[in-house]
C-alpha cells in the first residue's frame, strides 16, 4: 500500500544530473533537448521524474512552436502510469486545448478517465484498440510479470494500480471482479496468484458455493478501524512543552 | 509613513494624474540611483492603480524592475524597508505580468504600430524572465538556507519579522521570501499546482511566518495554496487552511478597513468561501470548519451547496459559475501569432463527455481559463455519482451490494465500480506519493457486503490536556510569586 512513486526509478545515477538541472535551474529554455532526451530514457529504463517532464511540458507552455506531440504522449502515458497520483490531470493543466483535440490525445484521455472512475473492463478494451499509442511504453504479455516484477511495463503499472484500488475497497474480493480489473483470467491468474500468495500476504479463500474469494492484506483503508490509534497519538514535539514541568 | 502618507497623498493631490515623473524629483536627492528606482517603481504602481496603462509605460516598468533588482540582487542596497513595501513590490511585479500577458493576447483592438512594437521588445514580461528573476531572488537571498537555519536555532528570521537590528538590510531577505510566495502565484496562473506549491514548500504555513505581518501577502498565499490543492484533490488541505484564514479575516477585517488593499481582502475573502463551498460539496467534512465561517458560508452558499449535492445539469451550472468567480486569473505566457486568425475552439470539446457553458471568446487569455474550467468540471463530472453513494452509506451500517444496486437503480458491475470510484476519489496522494482518507463515510467490502464505517469525530484529548497543564503550572508558579512578596 502507498504505492511509492519513487520505485518507478530505480537508476537513481543516470537521472541525477537532468533531475538537478530541473532543481537548479528551472526557468532556462536551454535545457529543453536535456529534458527530451530524458523523457525517452524514462520510457527505456522504466524510471520517472514528474518534476522534470512538467518542467518540459512548462517549457512547450512558454514555446508552443518547439511542441513536440510525440513525446507530450509518452510523458501522458508515463503519467497514466503514476495512477493513482493526479499526475495526468497535472499535464493535462499545461497542454493547450488544441493538441488535446489530436486523436490520440482524446484517446488517453478516455483511458484516463476509465481508470479514474473505475471503469477497468473499458479500459482494457480501449487500450487493447489503441496499442499503437500506449506502446510507446513497452507492453508485456501477463505472465512475464512474474520474471520481471512490478513496474515493468505499461499493463503492470496499470494492473499495480488497479490492485491499489481494490485494497482501498475490498477486503474480500470475488475472483471474477480481480480477473477484470487486472484483465487476467484463467491459468496466468492461477500463477499470478500465486505468486502474490507468496509474496503479498494474499489468501485464497473458498467462499459459500460462489468460487474463490481473495483476502487483500489488511491497511488502514479497508480496515478504517485500523487508523483511529494513529489518529489518538501524540507528537513528541507537543509533549516536549510539558518538559520543564515534568522535571 | 509608507502605509499612510503615500495613500493619503495619492488620493489628495494625484487623483486624477500621475506622480510628478522621476526627473522632476530627481535633482531634490542627488539624483540617488536607488531612491530613484523606487520611486519609479511606486510611480508606475499607482499609474497601474489609477489608468491603464500604455504599451510604452509598461514596457518602461518592467525595465525600471529590471534594474531595480539587478540593484538588490548585487547587494547594493542598504537600507530597511517595511514588510509591506516589499511585498507590494513583488506582488505588483507578478500582477504586471499577468495584466501584460491579458492585454498582449487581445490582438483585435491592437493598432499596427503597436503590434510592431510588442513584436520588437520580446523579452519584455518574457515569462522566463519574470520567473527567473523570483526564482534569482529566492537564491540569492539564501532565505530556504535561512529558513532552514531557523528550525535549528541558528538563525533568527521569523522572530524579527524578517528586519535586521543589527545594521544590516532586510531588502533582499525579505523580498527572496516573498518571491517564493510570487512563484506560487505566477505558477498557478500557468496552470502548474505542483510546481507551485513546490516552490512554497519552505515555508511551513501550519506555523506563524512572516508571510502573516502583511495581509496582502498572507490571503495571497492562502488563496492559492488552496485552490492549487483544490485543483490536486487535496481538499482536506484546502478546507483546513481555507476555513483558518477566512476565520482570520473575520475577526480582523476591522482593522483593516482604511487600508487601501481593503476591497481587495473583501473580494479574495468572498472568492475563497466560493472555494470553501467547492471544497466541501466534493469532500463533505464539514467538522474541519468553524462555527462562524460556517454560518457565513450557509449564509452565502447555503442554498447553491444544497444544489450542488444533485449532481444534473444545474448543479454543474453552478460549480461553473462558482469556478469562474473564484479562480485566478489564468494567462498564456506565450506570444499570440501575429499572423495567424485565431481559431475558436469552444465548439470543439477535449471529450464528448463533457460540455462547457462558458462564453464564447476568441482571446487567448480565455483560452487559459477555459481549459482549466474544462479539466475542472470534467473531475467534477466523475465525481457525479458519489454523492448518491454517500447519502445511502450513511442510513446503513451494512447493506448488500444487490440491495444498493437496485436503490440506486444501477447494476452490480456499475455500483462495484462507482465504489471503487468513491474510494479512489477520496483518497488523497501528497507530493511524496503517500495516501491519505478524505472520507467523511469509509466503508469495506467483504465479498458482496457493504459494512459502513462512519469515522466519529476523534476527539483530542492529549492537546487539550496539554495545554491544561501548561496553565496551572503558570497559575502555581504566579502563587509562588505572591507568597514571596
Amino acid at each position: 500500500m502507498g504505492r511509492d512513486r519513487e520505485t518507478q526509478k530505480p537508476q537513481q545515477q543516470v537521472s541525477y544530473t537532468v533531475e538537478q538541472m530541473v532543481a537548479v535551474n528551472p526557468y532556462n529554455p536551454d535545457i529543453l533537448p536535456e529534458l527530451e532526451n530524458y523523457v525517452n530514457e524514462q520510457v527505456s529504463s522504466q524510471t520517472y521524474s514528474l518534476d522534470a517532464n512538467l518542467c518540459l511540458l512548462r517549457h512547450y507552455q512558454f514555446e508552443p512552436e518547439r511542441m513536440s506531440t510525440q513525446l507530450v504522449a509518452r510523458i501522458l502515458v508515463k503519467a497514466l502510469m503514476a495512477m493513482p497520483a493526479p499526475d495526468f490531470s497535472l499535464c493535462l493543466f499545461l497542454i493547450p486545448e488544441r493538441v488535446q483535440m489530436e486523436e490520440q490525445f482524446k484517446t488517453l484521455i478516455v483511458l484516463s478517465h476509465y481508470l479514474e472512475t473505475g471503469r477497468f473492463r473499458q479500459f482494457w478494451d480501449e487500450a487493447a484498440k489503441s496499442r499503437h499509442i500506449v506502446e510507446a511504453v513497452p507492453v508485456n504479455c501477463a505472465c512475464e510479470w512474474l520474471i520481471r516484477g512490478p513496474n515493468a511495463g505499461f499493463e503492470q503499472a496499470i494492473q499495480a494500480y488497479a490492485i491499489h484500488v481494490l485494497s482501498l475497497t475490498y477486503q474480500k474480493v470475488p475472483r471474477p471482479v480481480l480477473a477484470e480489473a487486472i484483465n487476467i483470467e484463467g491459468l496466468s491468474l492461477d500463477k499470478f496468484l500465486e505468486h502474490q500468495e507468496a509474496n503479498c500476504g494474499w489468501i485464497l479463500e473458498k467462499s459459500h458455493g460462489k468460487g474463490q474469494l481473495i483476502v487483500l492484506p489488511h491497511n488502514e483503508f479497508n480496515h478504517p478501524e485500523l487508523k483511529k490509534n494513529t489518529a489518538d497519538s501524540i507528537p513528541l514535539e507537543h509533549i516536549t512543552r510539558i518538559f520543564p514541568i515534568l522535571g | 509613513m509608507y502605509e499612510t502618507s503615500f495613500q493619503s497623498l495619492s488620493e489628495r493631490l494625484f487623483k486624477e494624474t500621475p506622480w510628478p515623473s522621476v526627473d522632476a524629483v530627481a535633482h531634490y536627492v542627488d539624483n540617488d540611483h536607488v531612491f530613484c528606482l523606487l520611486y519609479r517603481e511606486m510611480w508606475f504602481r499607482h499609474l497601474y492603480a489609477r489608468s491603464s496603462p500604455t504599451l510604452k509605460q509598461r514596457i518602461d516598468s518592467w525595465d525600471n524592475y529590471c534594474s531595480l533588482f539587478q540593484v538588490v540582487l548585487h547587494g547594493v542596497v542598504t537600507m530597511q524597508l517595511p514588510n509591506q513595501w516589499l511585498w507590494d513590490m513583488v506582488d505588483e511585479f507578478v500582477y504586471q505580468f499577468q495584466s501584460f500577458c491579458q492585454y498582449r493576447a487581445k490582438m483585435k483592438s491592437k493598432t499596427a504600430e503597436e503590434i510592431a512594437l510588442l513584436r520588437q521588445c520580446d523579452q519584455t514580461w518574457n515569462v522566463y524572465g519574470v520567473l527567473n528573476f523570483l526564482q534569482a531572488l529566492v537564491e540569492k537571498s539564501t532565505i530556504i538556507q535561512i529558513l532552514e537555519q531557523e528550525k535549528e536555532g541558528l538563525e533568527q528570521f521569523t522572530a524579527t519579522d524578517g528586519y535586521d537590528f543589527n545594521g544590516g538590510s532586510n531588502v533582499l531577505k525579505v523580498l527572496g521570501y516573498f518571491s517564493m510566495v510570487g512563484l506560487l502565484r505566477v505558477h498557478c496562473l500557468l496552470g502548474d499546482y505542483h510546481t507551485g506549491l513546490k516552490c512554497l514548500l519552505p515555508i511551513d504555513i501550519s506555523q506563524q511566518g512572516v508571510y502573516i505581518s502583511v495581509i496582502g501577502s498572507h490571503i495571497t498565499t492562502i488563496y492559492h495554496y488552496g485552490f492549487a490543492n483544490l485543483m490536486l484533490r487535496r481538499y482536506v488541505d484546502a478546507i483546513r487552511e481555507f476555513n483558518k484564514i477566512l476565520l482570520y479575516i473575520y475577526k480582523t477585517k476591522q482593522y483593516h478597513q482604511k487600508s487601501p488593499q481593503y476591497e481587495q481582502i473583501l473580494k479574495k475573502n468572498e472568492q475563497m468561501y466560493a472555494l470553501l463551498a467547492i471544497c466541501l460539496s466534493l469532500c463533505p467534512q464539514v467538522k474541519l470548519v468553524e462555527e462562524t465561517v460556517n454560518s457565513q458560508l450557509r449564509e452565502k452558499y447555503g442554498e447553491k451547496m444544497i444544489r450542488m449535492q444533485r449532481y444534473d445539469d444545474e448543479a454543474f451550472a453552478i460549480y461553473d459559475e462558482l469556478f469562474s468567480y473564484a479562480c485566478p486569473k489564468f494567462i498564456t505566457p506565450s506570444a499570440p501569432s501575429f499572423e495567424e486568425p485565431l481559431v475558436n475552439y469552444n465548439q470543439l470539446c477535449i471529450c464528448h463527455l463533457i460540455s462547457v457553458s462558458s462564453p464564447l471568446s476568441s482571446s487567448l487569455y480565455m483560452d487559459a481559463y477555459r481549459l482549466q474550467l474544462k479539466l475542472f468540471l470534467y473531475e467534477v463530472k466523475q465525481q457525479q455519482l458519489l454523492s448518491g453513494v454517500r447519502t445511502f452509506l450513511k442510513v446503513y451500517s451494512t447493506i448488500s451490494l444487490g440491495k444498493l444496486a437496485s436503490y440506486m437503480e444501477v447494476d452490480e458491475p456499475t455500483l462495484r465500480t462507482i465504489l471503487m470510484t468513491y474510494k479512489h476519489k477520496t483518497h488523497s496522494v501528497d507530493s511524496e506519493g503517500k495516501i491519505s482518507s478524505n472520507a467523511d463515510v469509509d466503508f469495506y467490502i467483504n465479498d458482496d457486503m457493504i459494512h459502513v464505517v462512519e469515522s466519529k469525530p476523534v476527539k483530542q484529548y492529549g492537546d487539550y490536556f496539554l495545554r491544561q497543564i501548561v496553565k496551572l503550572e503558570g497559575v502555581i508558579n504566579d502563587m509562588d510569586r505572591v507568597k514571596l512578596d
